[in-house]
């Protein structure tokens, strides 16, 4: 491995392909969807180079359901697409969910309803931070801002699929996922916690009982103690893996609240604004589910106002309001591939101060 | 006196949730057979799917993987690629494997994948009561074919699926087989064994189409539903190894 620690200019894409292979992703099942295309490009290349298995699937459906037997087989696995291929990949997200399966799938954003376009957007929130698919479940969900954040949470989303147990959905934008930056390729996650064995993996009943995956719980109030129990797992994760950044928030008196790619330019406004001596923090969360709520109310406590700006008709939103109820919220949003610019940010803000 | 015929270990002693006169207590037996015959069951995967098989897992002692609906052979390819060292199959009927799952089927069997596939045709959907299948007779009266599957109607042909694999590239063995007779079920033994063997000798995509009755759905006897497959089904599916490369 000729990677140590020097800075490689990448697309975000490239950053997460690369991250996945260094966290030891052992499968890759990919369907073309742009703007996520540098992932199964990168992956066809560097998985055949590690001797892992790079697979082109016939559809999402398909690529999730590998990726559903690969993880069931005991492997790290990771499938990647954007909007439209994300929707056809919930059915799978659902079964991995229910089956208590670890897998990692990248969804880098792209504009909707329907097949939309290919810009950047951050209007899939709703469906990443709900479940997504059928029944009762959440998944972690983890928003980077930059391709090196991307690349570290790559890396963390494994270990938290294998130590909970459940899918972890990265949701970038189009935006993190074209941009190239310089990175330095991380070569382990910040996950403090041990990986647990994998005693449940389908490899055959050698010297051991049968072993089944499976989300199918037919019998009389079983799934009912199914679903409590992944509650626990979901109360859990929500106490242990709320995870955001903060900037310039501690004194702030207003506070813009913004993820992925939107904060980075909320983030540019911060300072521009302090430049005119008003006192703007930036609060942006980096799981959006569990959603970091307590870090939130922390930041908002004397702030007079919070202003949440995102690339959607207003997702985020919700949990804003959930988290804050009482405080004064102003939503700044474009929707279909519109981008709030710093410049319309800074006259929002400056008009509902 | 020797006893000769016993439960293969691979088969739970357990009773089945089948309807009388289901084929599916025959094949999961056959399938244990095999496995036990050949010495795999510490190395086998089983792919159970969505349909009458469900829990197929329940009736058979090695590792199985649940499947959605048709993508059973989406998550055999992982696991198979994850673990070649394993011997994996899928069991699927002909909703699950033609219809729902016909992309998965013909993608997983285009890229040759070292698999074994037990497909159960049995003209209909048990599970759900008895609704038209892609495998549904012209004529046979269904949930949903009230008057009969009538093709002028729109309401489409029967699929002769294994002969349409049986054009790919990937595909290794094709052949189709009944449980309607000890003759046919010892064949279907002998088809079952070869696409085993073949996965062992990775020889790539090996499928076994069994008519299997459905007395329930068909509103038959069990004994009138075996005569059925020999009389009407064989007319549309004939019963023969169809690819043996």
């Amino acid at each position: 491995m000729k990677i140590k620690k020097e800075k490689i200019l990448m697309s975000g894409n490239e950053a997460m392909a690369e991250a996945a292979i260094k966290a030891g992703c052992y499968f890759y099942a990919g369907y073309p969807i742009t703007p996520q295309n540098e992932i199964p490009t990168y992956m066809a290349r560097r998985m055949k180079e590690e001797k892992r298995v790079f697979i082109q699937a016939e559809s999402e459906l398909a690529a999730i359901n590998m990726v559903f037997g690969a993880a069931a087989a005991g492997m790290r696995a990771l499938t990647s697409s954007s909007s439209p291929g994300i929707s056809l990949k919930q059915e799978g997200i659902s079964y991995i969910a229910g089956a208590e399966l670890p897998a990692v799938i990248i969804n880098v954003m792209r504009g909707g309803p329907g097949l939309g376009n290919i810009g950047s957007s951050q209007s899939d929130y709703f469906q990443a931070t709900r479940g997504g698919g059928h029944g009762d479940y959440y998944t972690p969900v983890l928003a980077p801002w930059s391709a090196q954040e991307a690349a570290h949470l790559v890396m963390l989303s494994f270990d938290l699929a294998d130590y909970y147990r459940t899918p972890v959905l990265i949701l970038a934008d189009a935006i993190t996922g074209q941009m190239m930056e310089p990175v330095i390729m991380p070569l382990k996650s910040e996950f403090k916690k041990k990986i647990p064995p994998k005693p449940w993996a389908l490899t055959g009943a050698k010297a051991r009982q049968q072993n089944i995956a499976k989300s199918f719980f037919l019998k009389e109030g079983a799934l009912e103690i199914h679903n409590q129990k992944l509650k626990k797992k979901w109360e859990e994760i929500k106490k242990n893996e709320q995870r955001f950044h903060s900037y310039k928030a501690d004194d702030a008196k207003y506070l813009i609240v913004a993820y992925g790619s939107e904060a980075r330019i909320a983030w540019e406004v911060v300072d521009m604004l302090r430049g005119e001596n008003l006192k703007v923090g930036l609060f942006r969360p980096i799981s959006l589910w569990p959603y970091p709520d307590s870090g939130l109310q922390k930041y908002a406590r004397n702030v007079k106002k919070i202003f949440v700006v995102e690339q959607s008709l207003g997702q985020m939103l919700d949990d804003v309001k959930l988290a804050l109820p009482g405080k004064e919220i102003k939503f700044f949003g474009k929707t279909g591939g519109g981008i709030p610019s710093a410049s319309e940010i800074i006259k929002f803000v400056k008009k509902a101060l | 006196m020797t006893k000769k015929f016993f439960r293969p270990p691979s088969l739970k002693n357990v009773t089945t949730h089948y309807c009388s006169g289901c084929g599916h207590g025959i094949l999961h037996r056959l399938v244990a057979e095999v496995i036990d015959e050949l010495g795999l069951r510490e190395k086998t995967i089983g792919v159970a799917p969505v349909g009458c098989a469900v829990v197929a897992y329940d009736y058979w002692d090695f590792d199985v993987c649940e499947a959605a609906h048709g993508r059973a052979l989406a998550v055999a390819t992982g696991i198979k690629r994850c673990r070649p060292e394993t011997v994996v199959f899928t069991y699927q009927g002909d909703g699950d494997l033609v219809s729902i799952g016909m992309a998965e089927t013909f993608h997983t069997a285009n890229r040759g994948e070292n698999l074994t596939c037990i497909f159960i045709n049995n003209a209909c959907y048990g599970m759900t009561g008895g609704q038209m299948a892609p495998t549904t007779l012209t004529g046979q009266i269904t949930a949903t074919t009230p008057q009969g599957r009538n093709p002028q109607a729109g309401e489409g042909w029967p699929i002769k699926f294994s002969e349409i694999l049986a054009g790919l590239e990937g595909v290794n063995f094709a052949a189709r087989s009944a449980v309607s007779s000890p003759k046919e079920i010892i064949k279907t033994h002998s088809y079952i064994k070869k696409a085993f063997t073949n996965q062992l000798a990775n020889k790539g995509f090996s499928i076994v189409e069994v008519l299997s009755p459905c007395p329930t759905v068909w509103q038959k006897k069990p004994a009138d539903a075996m005569k059925w497959i020999d009389e009407e089904m064989v007319k549309t599916f004939p019963l023969g190894v169809i690819k043996d490369k």
